[in-house]
């Protein structure tokens, strides 16, 4: 009887021997899909060149370095999520329903997907690991500040904590607050401030010294 | 704690699968964890709570894929090495290597039949008073410590009905986390499968718990 | 995939079979186990306590009407009057099967059991597809048992979360006018006394 999963001492997966035996079904599926004429290579070689290198984090970054310097586009944004994003350029799969969170001083947003891994693929690209994982999944619904600490995060008591369940087809982006000492500062600098966890909610932007 | 353990109601685990003419142990380890686990737990003096608790407290892809002795022998593992009575270095080359702490008690062979012939009952003496009838309905609170309980998730939040005042027992949740025994009274409270499943729930089905009084609240 | 626990079991036995023989060595090294003790421990729960203990109740309670009185009142001092007490069996309640009501007993959270009538329980009673289905789908669990009880019979489905410990007492079968109390527990089946199976015919026992 095949095994799906390799039989280490500590009871964890080996990631060696699993590896192996997973590389060789994948393999096994692809070449028979394609004998039969089910898929096409070229197909399958630009799905995962969009995924690896034209659709990720950075898409956000834009859209929440836009909202942070232009009032009227912020609003758009915050009504109209699909509609704003969509505008510069963003959406499709996984970006047909989006809705961003605003942040403020006393209101943190973070989403999370405990039925597996919903994410805002449009402009966010594809899920990192932890998000996808057990750990996160299982804790972000009830004990948000204990995942912030995992991240370095603590906020203060009195601020509320928003957590958002992807369950549905609509998808979450957080549009955190614009850090401090960034006045004057053109879009495509304020972009680089805005990172990955920031807008799932588990990390803050950067600061101006962390660009250094 | 929200654990692995916690399965009613669980799906996609398959048919349940008898063994024809199963024997009591599969292995000779089997039957070596098993004596330990109950010889142990009297040199150890950790209470039967905390041996519930230590087989549970594990991730639950490992409660789920590990087998019934393997999990017994892991929680035994853990109590002893919690209590300083054992180090992994021992048992890894099979010997002690530091002296035994001293223990109070420890199972002979002589005091087998006497010791399971009392086993360990739970009823204890109270001047309380029970807070619920037979008949008397219920709801299971919502609560979701992180240690251990006996309220199990599918029932909690949910309307009962009192079915029987069983008596004052010694409280798990307390006795699992060292806080002594705490004596509530316990009771069996019924629920309706519509209750706790659906309006497509099975109209003929009915499950109990026995819960202690810190579990329920008045309806 | 069907949750075979001892195809994984036969994977991870090498290793545990050293840690349990090592650990046991320590423990005795020290002085915190007697191995004569483990020994009685296995003799035990091997050979002396198992269902035919609970068949002889449930036999005792078809043919006495009075002990079947007091084993449904209070199941633990009937019981003990047999003979059978003590660990995991400290507080037992009887439970009574009759044409319209079905009783299951289950431990959803662990593996909890009247040990001292029943012995051990079975690995599939502690095993996840039981625990998980039968307070959600007993009918689909005794269709796993080959029994389909009719639709209008009441289950009443026991989740032993605390230490009570449940013994079904399965009905009569018909047929067995005059039998004697050995010859009735013969027919008393571990699982009838568990909810997941029913005695044993007359003709079975040819």
């Amino acid at each position: 009887m095949a095994h799906a999963h390799s039989h280490d001492h500590d009871f964890h997966h080996e990631q060696g021997s699993e590896l192996s035996e997973m590389q060789l079904r994948t393999r096994a599926i692809e070449t028979i899909l394609l004998e039969k004429g089910y898929i096409e290579q070229a197909a399958i070689d630009e799905l995962i060149e969009t995924y690896e290198k034209k659709i990720g984090p950075r898409n956000g970054a834009q859209v929440v370095a836009k909202a942070w310097v232009d009032p009227k586009f912020r609003k758009w944004l915050l009504e109209d999520g699909t509609a704003a994003i969509g505008s510069l350029g963003f959406g499709g799969r996984s970006g047909n329903h989006l809705v961003a969170l605003e942040n403020t001083p006393s209101l943190h947003n973070m989403v999370v997907c405990t039925l597996c891994s919903c994410y805002p693929w449009a402009v966010l690209g594809l899920p990192p690991l932890w998000y996808k994982s057990a750990p996160y999944r299982s804790r972000a619904v009830a004990d948000p500040r204990g995942v912030l600490k995992d991240f370095g995060i603590e906020l203060p008591k009195d601020t509320e904590i928003r957590v958002w369940d992807s369950t549905a087809e609509l998808r979450y982006m957080v549009v955190p607050m614009r850090p401090a000492g960034t006045e004057g500062w053109s879009e495509e600098k304020l972009a680089e401030l805005v990172t990955r966890d920031s807008m799932i909610g588990t990390g803050f932007p950067k600061s101006p010294k962390d660009l250094k | 704690m929200n654990g692995g353990q916690d399965i009613g109601g669980m799906d996609g685990f398959g048919p349940v699968q008898p063994e024809p003419n199963e024997p009591v142990f599969h292995s000779q380890w089997e039957k070596r964890a098993f004596a330990l686990t109950l010889a142990a737990g009297v040199a150890g003096g950790w209470n039967i709570d905390m041996s519930r608790f230590a087989r549970e407290n594990r991730p639950p892809n490992e409660y789920l894929t590990m087998s019934y002795y393997q999990i017994w022998f892991a929680a035994l593992e853990a109590m002893l090495k919690e209590r300083a009575l054992v180090s992994d270095d021992e048992i890894a080359v099979g010997q002690a290597l530091k002296a035994p702490k001293p223990v109070s008690c420890i199972l002979r062979a002589d005091d087998v039949a006497r010791v399971l012939y009392h086993g360990g009952p739970t009823e204890r003496e109270t001047k309380t008073k029970p807070a619920f009838k037979a008949g008397d309905r219920v709801r299971a609170k919502m609560m979701n410590p992180v240690t251990h309980t006996r309220l199990p998730r599918y029932v909690r939040g949910h309307l009962g009905t009192i079915d029987r005042v069983i008596g004052c027992h010694v409280f798990p949740d307390s006795n699992a986390a060292g806080a002594g025994e705490n004596p509530q009274w316990l009771y069996t409270v019924r629920f309706d499968g519509g209750e706790l499943w659906g309006a497509d729930a099975d109209p003929s089905v009915t499950v109990s718990v026995d819960a202690w009084e810190p579990y329920l609240l008045p309806a | 995939m069907a949750y075979d626990q001892h195809d994984h079991d036969r994977f991870e036995l090498s290793e545990t079979q050293l840690r349990v023989r090592a650990l046991e060595t320590v423990l005795t090294e020290k002085g915190y186990v007697d191995p004569a003790a483990l020994d009685l421990l296995i003799e035990t729960y091997e050979t002396k306590v198992g269902p035919r203990n609970g068949a002889r109740v449930v036999a005792k309670a078809w043919t006495d009407p009075p002990y079947r009185a007091r084993l449904f009142k209070e199941a633990t001092s009937a019981i003990a009057e047999l003979g059978y007490a003590g660990r995991q069996g400290e507080h037992i309640v009887a439970l009574e099967n009759t044409p319209k009501r079905h009783n299951m007993v289950v431990c959803t959270l662990c593996s909890c059991y009247p040990w001292p009538v029943l012995g051990l329980p079975p690995v599939w009673y502690k095993s996840a597809p039981y625990r998980s289905r039968a307070v959600a789908d007993p009918r689909g669990v005794l269709k796993d048992f080959g029994i389909t009880l009719p639709k209008d019979t009441e289950i009443r489905v026991w989740d032993s979360t605390s230490e009570i410990r449940y013994l079904v007492v399965p009905m009569r079968p018909p047929g067995t006018e005059g039998w004697n109390e050995d010859k009735l527990a013969e027919l008393v089946t571990r699982d009838s006394m568990i909810g997941a199976g029913l005695p044993k015919s007359p003709k079975d026992v040819k």
